[in-house]
Parts: C-alpha cells; structure tokens; sequence
C-alpha cells in the first residue's frame, strides 16, 4: 500500500530531525562521514519508521528484520536513527568518536543496540546479509534482511560474489539499497572505475532491479513494498542520492566525504537544511 | 560433556583427519541441528562434503568464492545458526583473513572453521597451495581459538569439543595423508589442556599436528640413546597451555618445538612467549619451515628436508644437549 500523503509528511520531518543531528553530532565528534551520511538518510528514515519490523524495547529479538548497512562509515547517520527510536539514549552521541565511547565511526555490533553487524569494510556487508537471508530461511523465519551498500563499494569483487549466490538462492527475502550519490573519496565514481549500469549488472546476476530518487518518499516506499511481494528474487533499489544532500556547500563534493564542522559551519549547515525543509513542507 | 558420547568411527585410527572428520561432523548433524556446512567448491577436498551428503538442506556450496563465503557465515552465525566452514588453510587465513576477522571474529560469532591442506601436506602442489603462515595469522585475531590436532582421531575429538566451544574455533589440519599417532580417542581431550605423551627429564619436545608423530619417533630414538624425552602434543596454540610449558622448563631446561609452519609466528612462538615472559631461561629451538617458501616435493621428503622429521629433531636434541646451560634451580635470581 502506497505511503500516505500524511505519512510522507511523517517521515520528511523525521528525516529533517535526522539531518540536524547528524550536523551536530559531526560538530561535536570532530569529524565524520557526513556527506554519505545525508545522502543515505531518507532510505533509512523510511525503514526505521514505516517499513521494518523492528521494537527498539527488545533488540535481539530474533524475528526482527534485520539492516546491515554495508557503507559502514554512514554509522554517524545510522547511529542518528537508532538513538531516535530509542535503542539507546541519544544523549550518548555526545561522545561519538571520544575515547572509550561505544560509538566510533563505524558502528560496533557488540557495543550499539540496534547495530545488527559490524560493518566498514566494504564489501563485506552484503555477504553478512546473503547470510542472514539464508539463516531466516533455514530456521523457518519470516524476518526480511535489508542491506544498504554504498556505490563505490560495488568495485569490491566480494560484492559481486555475494550477488551472484543471493541469485542462485533467489533469495526473494533479501532487499538491498545502493546509495548512487555518484562519488567516492577520490571523485566521481564513473571517472574512477566505471560502474554503470549497475541494474543490468544485478539483473544478469539474477536480481530484480529499480532505479529511483533516493530523496522522494512515496518512491523509496513504492520500491521497498514491490520489494516484499517480489517472489523468487532479490531486489536491488539502486537509490539516485545527493551527497551531502541538503546543505548547499556539501552537495556533490566529493571532500564532504569526510568533514568537521566549526560552529560557523554547523549554523550554516543546520540554516540550509532548515530552509530546505521550509519549502519542501510549505 | 566426554566427547566419546557424541561421536564414533570405526577404524579411526587408520582414517585420515579429514575422513574423519568428515564423518564425526555427519554425526553431530544430529546433535546440533543448527549446524550449517559451507564450502567454496571443496566439498570433497575437504571432506565437508559428508555432511552436505547427509544434510543437503544444510549445506551450502558458495561456488569459488572463499571471501563471501566467510561472511556469509557471519550472517548464518548472527540469525542463530552454527556455521562450520571448510576449505583450504590458504584461502581461509590468506585471502580472506579480513572476513574471518572482521565478520567473524570482531563480532565474537559462534563460527567454526576447518581448514585443510596446511602447512606443506599439500607439498607437490606448490606455495600457492602451502599455508605456512595460518597459525601467526589465526592467532594473532582476538576471539579466535586456534586448534592443531595432532590426526585423525585428535581431529574427531577438537571438531565435537568445538561445537561445545564458545566463540570462533579454527581447526587446521593438513592433507588427509598423515598417519596416525593416537589409537583410540578416549585419552580426555580438553580444549586448552595438551597432552604429554610420554614424560622425560631431559629435553622437552612441544608438538602440534604432524610434528607430534615425529616427536613420538624421535623421542623412541633419542630414549635408546639414553636421553629421557617428554613429548607434549600442544594441540591448542591459543589459548596455550602455559603451566605445561613453564613445568616442562622447570624440570628440563631444553625444550624445541615442532610444526609444520613456519618458525615465525607458529607453535615455537607462542611457546617462546610463555618461555620468555616466565623469566626463565633455557635451550630453546624452533623446527619447522625456516621462514622460506617451500620446494616442491612429497610431504614426508619436505619434514625431512627441512629438518622436522624425527631424524631432525634426534639431531637438534644433540645439538641442545651440547650446549652448555645454567642447571641450579635457584630461578629467584632470574625472575
């Protein structure tokens, strides 16, 4: 069922709420993936509030869905949601990245509630999922298992052979998300190693495939619920994003992979995404 | 639990590790329900393939595809399931170390792994097919327990130890070729806890997988000779058994280790650390691969080229008997 005119309004100021906190977690931790971080966050307020079966209450629930956020270093993002829905308090992000924090970087499994795999090694985090997905399967559970990978991360031969094992397995319980903001840490992806097309690329390995804006909800919604009915395939939804999506100096630049913030830069930044969502929510 | 309740194999001291291991895995299927067998195109190589034959539905073959395939069991590990993982040590420790340790290890996930063909067992296939670094590297990830048996029966024994085993195991064994030392599995085979093999007071022979049938051999030899030898199978690398090590200076004052690894980084590393932070001195050898890539060659020709045959071992105790060492027992004064 498509998303409500009222739940996208919803979602739209949670995700308005993330970006602010990602923004001045950033500020306080010193520096962080922030550029990744924003152009991943509308999937993942679309999952953590809408789509997956999740109770913050009980985190190991073992038929929860499962995400693995294979672009590990978004954890500043991904750690912005979870404290939002209260896997722990957010209070705690104070000390992101501090000495002896259970949040650093890349989110640690062992030590965030929430955190279903460690990740930050790329290419690694599909594998992890393909995993789960065949673990729902054998232990007869109906949890699905959702996988966020970055675009420049699909250069990782790991990648591509997890791929072509979640098609033989048709493993139809299995979403994954490709975050195409176009960049990695030295400059444009297609510049550095040409990934394009990256859908027919899934569909020979036996995936479903479909390309939206990574920003527009009623689509993110739309891709995720064809998802969960497709049977006998995994689905991709490879995801046109903007890195750093929402403040104007951040947008697109590839040295917003990683940043800190002043105080200066943090109002600036926190004044573009408030003016954003200004005008987006009228 | 005494492993002897758990699994049984006739002729076991005639099968190789992996025969029977594959066998004693077949049988924990029963016990263990949750248990999931991958390989990555080795199914018969490494005898994991039992299992699969026995349990289709829970066995998966990845294809070659070694890296995905140890994260994949990281996701099996993490939905409640027992993964036990099998190929070449190769391929486990070297191409996919970060898998295992940043997936597996890292998360501290109930993942067994079995990996075959180590050291120079699998000497006519060349050094990409050796793996004379699996130790140093296994041992060096945090969570990880790294186990040697000694042969096929020993490796019955660490495979029904390990599902009772929290945390990663990983289990190494060679080529399936190396005859027997042990002739029955009931000698109380215990995680952590070596096994002394035949006690002596003058040199101390520490051992781990094939070096341990050497070391027997050599020991039967250097007693003739009139040298009262200890052997001591030290089956676990890690957690090690220190108490072991620290008695067998104590009470010998020379000790050489034996494995079929390479000299750094392996069992006489491990053993040298015990040695060395015990502050006590004694005569001390490494054999094993001397930090060399190996020649080509059957594996019996290599233990002996390189020197970890029971004739290698007879001829380093002469050298250590030898030499001259410190004898009194008054350790205060080198602590």
């Amino acid at each position: 069922m498509a998303l409500t005119k009222e739940e996208v309004r919803e979602l739209t100021k949670k995700a308005w709420e993330i970006r602010k906190a990602i923004i001045e977690t950033t500020y306080t931790c010193g520096g962080s993936h922030i550029g990744g971080s924003l152009s991943q966050t509308d999937v993942l307020v679309a999952l953590y509030y809408k789509y997956l079966n999740v109770d913050p209450a009980r985190p190991k629930w073992e038929d929860r869905d499962r995400f693995i956020l294979s672009k590990g270093h978004g954890g500043i993002g991904w750690a912005s949601v979870l404290g939002d829905k209260g896997y722990f308090d957010k209070n705690l992000l104070k000390d992101f990245n501090k000495t002896g924090s259970p949040f650093g970087m890349h989110l640690d499994s062992l030590k965030v509630k929430g955190c279903d795999a460690s990740t930050g090694s790329l290419g690694h985090g599909l594998a992890i999922a393909v995993g789960l997905a065949l673990g729902a399967r054998l232990k007869k559970k109906g949890f699905r298992t959702y996988c966020m990978m970055g675009d420049g991360e699909l250069c990782e031969g790991s990648v591509w052979e997890a791929a072509i094992l979640a098609g033989h397995h048709k493993l139809d319980n299995l979403t994954a998300f490709v975050d195409r903001n176009g960049l990695m840490i030295d400059g444009p992806t297609e510049k550095i190693t040409t990934l394009e097309p990256i859908d027919e690329k899934f569909r020979a390995f036996g995936w479903e495939t479909l390309t939206i804006d990574g920003h527009d909800f009623p689509a993110i919604g739309g891709a995720i619920e064809k998802a969960k009915v497709l049977k006998g395939k995994p689905f991709v939804i490879i995801c046109k994003t903007v890195k750093g999506k929402c403040v104007d100096i951040m947008e697109n630049q590839a040295p917003w992979h990683y940043g800190g913030l002043n105080s200066d830069l943090r109002d600036q930044a926190l004044a573009c995404v408030d003016n954003y969502y200004a005008k987006l929510l009228g | 639990m005494a492993e002897g309740l758990t699994w049984s194999v006739t002729d076991g001291d005639k099968l190789t590790q992996a025969e029977v291991y594959g066998e004693v895995l077949s049988q924990l299927g029963e016990k263990y329900p949750d248990i999931v067998a991958l390989t990555a195109d080795l199914a018969s190589s490494t005898k994991i393939g039992r299992y699969g034959k026995k349990y289709p539905d829970r066995f998966i073959n990845v294809g070659i595809a070694e890296n995905s395939m140890f994260g994949i069991a990281a996701g099996l590990a993490l939905a409640g399931l027992k993964p036990v993982v099998s190929t070449f040590a190769a391929f486990t420790s070297l191409r996919s170390a970060e898998q295992v340790r940043t997936d597996i290890c890292y998360q501290n996930l109930d993942v067994k792994i079995i990996a075959t063909h180590a050291g120079i067992s699998f000497g006519q296939a060349g050094s990409t097919h050796h793996c004379t670094e699996d130790i140093a590297v296994m041992r060096s990830f945090a969570n990880m327990t790294v186990i040697v048996p000694a042969d096929g029966l020993e490796t019955g024994n660490a495979v029904a130890a390990a599902m009772e085993w929290p945390g990663p195991v990983y289990i190494r064994i060679g080529r399936g070729f190396e005859p027997p030392v042990n002739k029955t599995k009931d000698y109380g085979y215990t995680i952590g806890k070596s096994i002394t093999m035949r006690d002596g007071r003058d040199v101390t022979i520490i051992a781990c997988g094939v070096g341990v049938l050497q070391a027997v051999r050599a020991a039967e030899v250097l007693d003739r000779q009139g040298l009262s030898t200890r052997v001591i199978n030290m089956h676990t690398i890690k957690p090690i058994d220190r108490d072991v090590i620290i008695q067998a200076v104590k009470d010998t004052r020379r000790i050489i280790t034996v494995e079929d690894h390479n000299i750094v980084g392996g069992l006489g590393s491990a053993v040298a650390e015990v040695i060395v932070e015990s502050g006590m001195a004694c005569a001390f050898r490494k054999l094993g691969v001397p930090d060399c890539y190996s020649i080509v060659g059957y594996p019996e020709d290599l233990y002996h080229h390189y020197k970890f045959d029971a004739d290698g071992i007879v001829d380093t105790v002469g050298t250590l008997m030898r030499l001259e060492i410190e004898e009194d027992e008054d350790w205060e004064d080198e602590v």
